[in-house]
């Protein structure tokens, strides 16, 4: 499976390759350094996304909440700075995490205690977090002149050549890599989505593993609502709508199979990546967004049935071995 | 048309008026690594009960797919009225008139008892929609001639198993069934349901249809079978009028075969109590079980399938909770609510089902033989990969599991290599006590001679092994002492000298007693 996972990566890198390349064909400048850093920093907030809902579908689960998440949290950091200028910022993203992780937790815990589905559970709390930003902010708008410039500056400042942004992404990046491959709580996401039953039966908790990539997930969200809102320096109620679609998408793209149990960190940061190009490239091609829509979904659908023909081709494999030592 | 049928065909006084209405002849059928029929013989003779008999693995699922063309036979030939005929699909054998009713009814609860009847070959109006109306009537009309006296609107989920199999049987008349197959239809019945269902198959009977009734209970065999059927192993051994034998000659057929060679149970030191058992019950599932394990004893628990043996395992592991009941481990009181509590305290549980509860196929081989002991392998809350190789290796090594890296993904393994990373994963935790669910169901010869070498080894080492068998060789050879369970009891405790396979077949089956 890691080999079959490899190649699967070193194909949507190949992909990606492929995209850059074609862009730069039609639009000399595309692949420069500068504009590729610039798709890349534009990917960020989709990267870190993908990276927790990646947890969260690997437990056989899905966060639908997510960009419902990153508004309310958005919108609430957004008024304490408006409100409260002389906050630090530190804190603010303090703050972010923290009401992110709370959201993500009260997912978490409908899944776990409640035994409810995962879609339908998250598919509430969506509703409910998009009705709470309107009843934060009243429908109003919190723009950039209402921020402070401390708060607005920090994702563009740069560091080393990349905004902050960037690294903010990469830290994720990171960081999910080694809870993922190094945790006794990453091998337990994939225990619970690849064979639930044999979970319980080897003693892992089923339900407060899945509750721990709800909370995973909500908390990234919440880092993201303040990364949204700064960057933009704009929150209203209306921030990332349906943006949630994109980060399942990602996933599903890099191969992270919506049955549980099977997909890496690449894997989710490539899927992003790749959206990510298109997002860009195709404004660049001068093609509409409607149409950057239908490219979307159907890379979705190719990605999907790719990984369903690899699967099966790995059956095949099978057989072929079990006849070769019979 | 054949004159007398079969070669197993019996005294003429009782197939004289009626010529088999289907027949199988030398019906083989192969399994990677496992032959489940082999040259199988079989007749239905119209207005007749045929009982088949055997245990569990001998073939008579197998058997019933292959009648009603859900497998099809590597070699051999089915004869309907002496015709040679196929069955490639499940409504081939369906429009020839087979049918069977399924030890758990293929029934849907959210449709009605009439869209139950008739679903796939509703009766439909001139415009090709569904005629509601005449559906109903016919419903009830065959409800009515099985003598249950229900509403063909009432919605499936709101009848008792008793009444969903009546539902069953008028869906297998609704297509005029000549053969009805029943796969052990009391098995969850009560006394009276039973005697309904009786009078059922008597009905039947009389309107010519030929059954094949499949059970492991000799009272009912002989209550209503006319001829019987036995398999063995995947073949048939015997066949004949049931008025010809007695219950004791059939247990033999049944269970006849050498068993010391095939086992090698080393004699072990038994020693001390390390599992005390008292009064474990459950709501539904079993009812006062108590047993004491000592070290290095095998203990095997042996009883029909649904004798609620799995089920009191799962609730000693922590997956469900007793309602009653106390443990003891090492000669202190230990409480088990969680599986995670049963592996700390060195009780582990090798599942029977080990493709849903088993291994986690899609991880590579050393992290599931891991998953449980990760506490051990990771430091400062980190995994340690090179620690993880290293107790993959040693258990896999220990059981000698061939494969090709121990990256490889589990779902690549074969069946009995599967079972051995799932005993490996277990060893790997150093347990007291492991508990054995079929540990050989499903695997090939030599994977099953594997298993049990290791496992006396294992009960050599001191370790206490509880091992759950449906396989009466297998409990014969492996036992140090036998628990018999019976409808959640126990039903015997037998010590291993001088054990027959009569003896077990008895205490399972509750035959001998009431007689």
């Amino acid at each position: 499976m890691t080999r079959l996972l490899k190649s699967r990566e070193l194909l949507l890198s190949a992909a990606i390759l492929a995209l850059i390349l074609l862009v730069e064909s039609r639009f000399r400048g595309f692949a420069a350094p500068g504009n590729l850093t610039a798709v890349f920093n534009d990917t960020s907030v989709l990267i870190i996304l993908a990276l927790g809902q990646m947890a969260v579908i690997l437990t056989k689960c899905i966060d639908l909440s997510v960009a419902a998440n990153l508004a309310l949290t958005g919108m609430v950091v957004a008024t304490l700075n408006a409100a409260m200028p002389g906050l630090p910022v530190g804190l603010l993203i303090l703050v972010a995490i923290g009401l992110g992780l709370v959201l993500g937790a009260f997912n978490g815990l409908l899944v776990w205690l409640l035994d409810i589905p995962p879609i339908v559970v998250t598919l509430g709390t969506l509703t409910i977090y998009r009705g709470l930003v309107f009843t934060v902010s009243g429908g109003e708008w919190i723009n950039s002149f209402e921020m402070s410039a401390g708060f607005t500056a920090l994702p563009r400042a740069t560091l080393l050549g990349l905004p902050v942004l960037s690294w903010v992404a990469i830290a994720a990046i990171a960081l999910a890599w080694l809870l993922i491959r190094l945790t006794p709580l990453g091998r337990a996401f994939y225990a619970v989505g690849g064979n639930p039953h044999a979970a319980v039966y080897t003693g892992i908790d089923v339900g407060r593993t899945r509750f721990m990539a709800f909370v995973l997930s909500g908390g990234l969200a919440g880092l993201c609502g303040y990364l949204w809102v700064s960057r933009y320096a704009v929150a209203y109620t209306d921030v990332a709508l349906g943006f949630e679609l994109d980060v399942v998408a990602a996933c599903v793209i890099g191969g992270i199979s919506i049955a549980g149990g099977i997909g890496s960190v690449g894997g989710a940061v490539l899927g992003a990546l790749f959206l990510g190009v298109i997002k860009n490239a195709l404004p660049v091609a001068g093609i509409s967004p409607f149409w950057q829509l239908a490219i979307s979904g159907a890379a979705i659908i190719l990605a999907v049935a790719f990984n369903a023909r690899a699967e099966r081709r790995a059956g095949r494999v099978i057989l072929k071995r079990k006849e070769a030592s019979a | 048309m054949l004159h007398h049928g079969p070669m197993t065909a019996p005294p003429p006084e009782a197939g004289a008026d009626a010529a088999p209405v289907l027949e199988l002849r030398g019906i083989t059928k192969t399994f990677p690594g496992v032959r489940a029929l082999g040259d199988v013989e079989l007749a239905l003779h119209p207005g007749q009960v045929t009982a088949l008999i055997g245990e569990n693995g001998a073939g008579k699922s197998t058997l019933v797919k292959i009648l009603t063309g859900i497998y099809q036979p590597d070699a051999g030939e089915i004869r309907l009225d002496g015709a040679p005929t196929r069955f490639p699909t499940a409504l081939s054998a369906t429009r020839a008139g087979v049918t069977a009713i399924h030890q758990e009814t293929v029934l849907f609860d959210e449709l009605t008892m009439a869209e139950n009847v008739f679903l796939g070959h509703a009766p439909r109006s001139r415009l090709g929609l569904i005629d509601w109306p005449r559906m109903r009537r016919e419903a009830a009309a065959i409800l009515e001639r099985i003598g249950a006296r229900l509403d063909p609107d009432t919605p499936l989920r709101d009848l008792g198993i008793a009444s969903k199999h009546l539902v069953a049987i008028a869906r297998a008349l609704s297509v005029e069934a000549r053969v009805v197959v029943m796969d052990e239809p009391t098995a969850a019945l009560s006394q009276a349901e039973i005697e309904e269902l009786y009078e059922l198959v008597d009905r039947l009977k009389a309107e010519g249809k030929a059954i094949l009734f499949i059970s492991h209970k000799f009272d009912e065999i002989f209550r209503i079978a006319d001829r019987y059927t036995v398999f063995r192993d995947g073949e048939m051994v015997d066949a004949g009028l049931i008025a010809d034998v007695t219950e004791a000659q059939l247990v033999e057929k049944m269970v006849g075969r050498a068993v010391d060679t095939i086992f090698p149970k080393r004699r072990a030191e038994i020693g001390a109590p390390v599992l005390t058992v008292a009064g474990y019950c459950h709501p539904t599932e079993f009812e006062d079980i108590r047993f004491t394990l000592r070290r290095g004893e095998i203990l095997g628990f042996y009883g029909l399938v649904g004798a609620g043996r799995s089920e009191f395992m799962q609730a000693l592991f922590g997956v469900t909770r007793p309602s009653k009941g106390a443990i003891r481990i090492d000669d202190e009181v230990a409480v088990i609510r969680s599986p995670a509590e049963a592996v700390a305290k060195g009780i582990v549980y090798v599942p029977e089902d080990r493709g849903r509860q088993g291994a986690i196929t899609a991880l590579p081989i050393f992290q599931n033989v891991t998953l449980p002991s990760l506490s051990r392998t990771s430091r400062r809350g980190f995994l340690r990969l090179a620690e993880e190789f290293a107790l993959a290796r040693q258990y896999t090594e220990r059981l000698d599991l061939r494969a090709a890296s121990l990256d490889q993904p589990v779902g690549n393994l074969s069946g009995g290599n599967q079972q051995k990373v799932v005993i490996a994963k277990w060893l790997a935790t150093a347990p007291k006590v492991i508990i054995l669910d079929e540990p050989t169901k499903g695997i090939d010869v030599g994977s099953k001679a594997a298993v049990h070498e290791f496992m006396s080894e294992l009960a050599a080492q001191g370790l206490s092994v509880i091992m759950v068998s449906s396989e009466i060789p297998e409990i014969l050879g492996m036992s140090d002492r036998v628990i018999v369970m019976r409808e959640g009891r126990i039903a015997a405790e037998f010590e291993r000298e001088g054990l027959t396979p009569e003896d077990l077949v008895r205490a399972a089956a509750g035959y001998g007693e009431t007689a």
